[in-house]
């Protein structure tokens, strides 16, 4: 447990010294907050019903979708994973502290943004505290267990950026981040159940903003958990020591089977 | 009878149709300095990452301390240390940091000390990346000795350090040596293999071309025996004077340098010519093949005879 602790404890100040991290845990998403919270509340009022949860998604993909999978791709293919390896750090320990250091910075940030942005932007602060936290840890679950599953499984840092970025900018475009769910042609919306922020925002809405949900924000949150169990449990399942990835326990493709809550949801959700 | 701490039985590694080891097998006694030599591509990789429990052997067993790297990977953590060739630490942990984590790891208290020995405790609070290359190795050095492993693998330790680190490297094996660690140096590097270990196995195409002691290895060799001369009135060179015990000779500036194999008889005729001449020696060297020599007369011809 000490060793555990000292490593979570390394990790979570590497999420501030490495410039990388720096920028995608903090800097992009608070500057993204600032620009979004004076722009848009003035150009579109509805915007600042949902400005708050908009920007603790936005948080969310960048320090998970583009925190988390590069890192552990390079730590792979530099022989680090073979030096902790020899000296006893378990693949455990690899997988589940960089979502533990993420969320706790992701805690932070969005704790900042949440008690900052009435005050900066008169937007509207969520009625149901316990909902939006439950929200956030849903959230946060089913990105960090998605990058997690990108990082074990992508060969290379460049496949790490295609991947993330499929579920990045389809999530900024289609995932209620900027448009509301309620305006997207009917197929847009079908197809945006596939992405985690969707399911977000629509749980932010139904359970934490005093909204209407447009669909079950529960189920939402359902799928936000299993998306999460189901990335993580594959994550560890197609780990490999391996500096050049080329022993798993399976085939890469498995990867995919993180999508099976939300195409399920597609269906039985309205 | 030393006790064997490692054993290599019939170990074979296959990379799809290539096999990178095939069938070599060795032990390795407790206490003892054990270098594993060989070309690129011989097969020492193959074999450290298999000890280490990294890799699984495609044939044969191995063992270290009874236990069988593969399976027990576990419980082998805590007897080996490894300095991997590659240094393998996260850009941004300090050496401090490093050495905290991975004494918790091994349930040890962190050795601090040993930074300062290694000449790092300056650079404690500076992060991986930013050290030097050779202070990079120190550090994956000081952690691989940090929780008193029962066998220790070097891979390559001196590549990338300057003399003083060199020689505190040295002293450090000794040092752990005589506390009763076993340690395995696979290394490029024949005088520190010829100076450091008790024994040395040589690899070539993934088999065992050689193994003993340096001397028995340098021993058994054609290696010619070089033996160079200079003298106050150059009279075994003008003219050039040579005997029947000599191979073949070269002159050098004011020395004349005899290959031999029967270095007795060629220094009783050089001592009796130089007699005859009433000339007098000013230097005489005598030196017997290397490691080196004889390691190249290995590869060169690409296996035992």
């Amino acid at each position: 447990m000490k060793a555990f602790m000292n490593h979570l404890a390394f990790e979570f100040g590497t999420g501030v010294r490495n410039k990388n991290l720096l920028l995608m845990n903090y800097l992009f998403p608070l500057g993204f907050y600032l620009l979004m919270g004076f722009i848009m509340p003035a150009i579109n009022q509805p915007f600042r019903e949902t400005l708050i949860p908009a920007m603790v998604v936005f948080a969310i993909l960048s320090a998970a979708m583009l925190g988390i999978p590069d890192p552990l791709v390079n730590a792979r293919e530099n022989g680090i994973f073979r030096s902790y390896k020899i000296n006893g750090v378990p693949a455990l320990s690899i997988l589940v502290i960089p979502v533990i250091t993420t969320t706790l910075h992701l805690l932070i940030i969005s704790f900042i943004i949440t008690m900052s942005a009435p005050l900066l932007f008169a937007v509207t602060y969520p009625v149901n505290l316990s909902g939006f936290i439950l929200t956030f840890i849903a959230m946060a679950m089913a990105s960090c267990g998605t990058a997690v599953l990108i990082g074990v499984v992508a060969s290379s840092s460049r496949m790490t950026v295609l991947w993330s970025q499929l579920i990045f900018v389809p999530s900024m475009l289609l995932g209620g981040v900027m448009i509301p769910y309620s305006m997207l042609p009917g197929a847009a919306g079908k197809i945006s159940q596939i992405l985690p922020a969707t399911h977000a925002m629509n749980a932010f809405r139904g359970l934490a903003m005093g909204l209407q949900a447009d669909f079950s924000a529960w189920g939402s949150i359902i799928i936000l958990v299993l998306t999460g169990i189901f990335g993580f449990g594959l994550a560890l399942f197609l780990f490999s020591w391996d500096s050049r990835n080329t022993r798993r326990r399976g085939p890469a493709w498995l990867a995919f089977l993180v999508l099976l809550p939300s195409i399920a949801g597609m269906f039985f959700l309205g | 009878m030393a006790t064997a701490i490692v054993t290599v039985k019939d170990f074979r590694k296959q990379y799809g149709s290539f096999t990178a080891v095939d069938g070599i097998s060795f032990e390795i006694h407790e206490g003892e300095i054990f270098g594993l030599l060989g070309p690129n591509g011989a097969g020492k990789t193959s074999t450290l990452e298999c000890l280490e429990g990294l890799r699984k052997p495609d044939g044969g067993s191995l063992q270290i301390a009874g236990l069988n790297p593969a399976a027990e990977s576990q419980k082998l953590r805590n007897l080996i240390g490894v300095q991997l060739q590659a240094a393998g630490l996260p850009e941004s942990i300090t050496p401090r940091e490093a050495m905290r984590l991975f004494c918790s790891y091994h349930n040890v208290a962190p050795r601090y000390d040993l930074l300062e020995r290694l000449g790092i405790s300056e650079k404690s609070q500076t992060q991986f990346y930013e050290l030097s290359a050779g202070q990079q190795r120190r550090l994956v050095l000081a952690l691989a000795v940090a929780h008193d492993p029962k066998v220790l693998f070097l891979d390559e330790p001196t590549a990338g350090l300057d003399v003083a680190s060199r020689v505190e490297l040295h002293s450090l094996m000794e040092e752990l040596q005589a506390k009763g660690t076993t340690i395995l140096l696979a290394t490029h590097d024949m005088a520190e293999a010829e100076d450091m270990s008790d024994r040395v196995a040589i690899l070539l195409k993934g088999k065992l071309a050689a193994i003993g002691t340096p001397m028995q290895i340098t021993a058994t060799g054609a290696g010619l025996t070089r033996i160079s001369v200079r003298t106050e009135c150059d009279s075994l060179l003008h003219p050039v004077i040579t005997f029947p015990s000599v191979q073949h000779f070269k002159v050098e500036e004011q020395y004349i340098i005899y290959f031999s194999q029967n270095v007795g008889a060629t220094l009783a005729d050089i001592m009796a010519s130089i007699n005859l001449h009433k000339d007098t020696i000013i230097d005489l060297r005598v030196e017997r093949p290397s490691l080196e020599d004889r390691f190249l007369e290995i590869t060169s011809r690409g296996g035992v005879r």
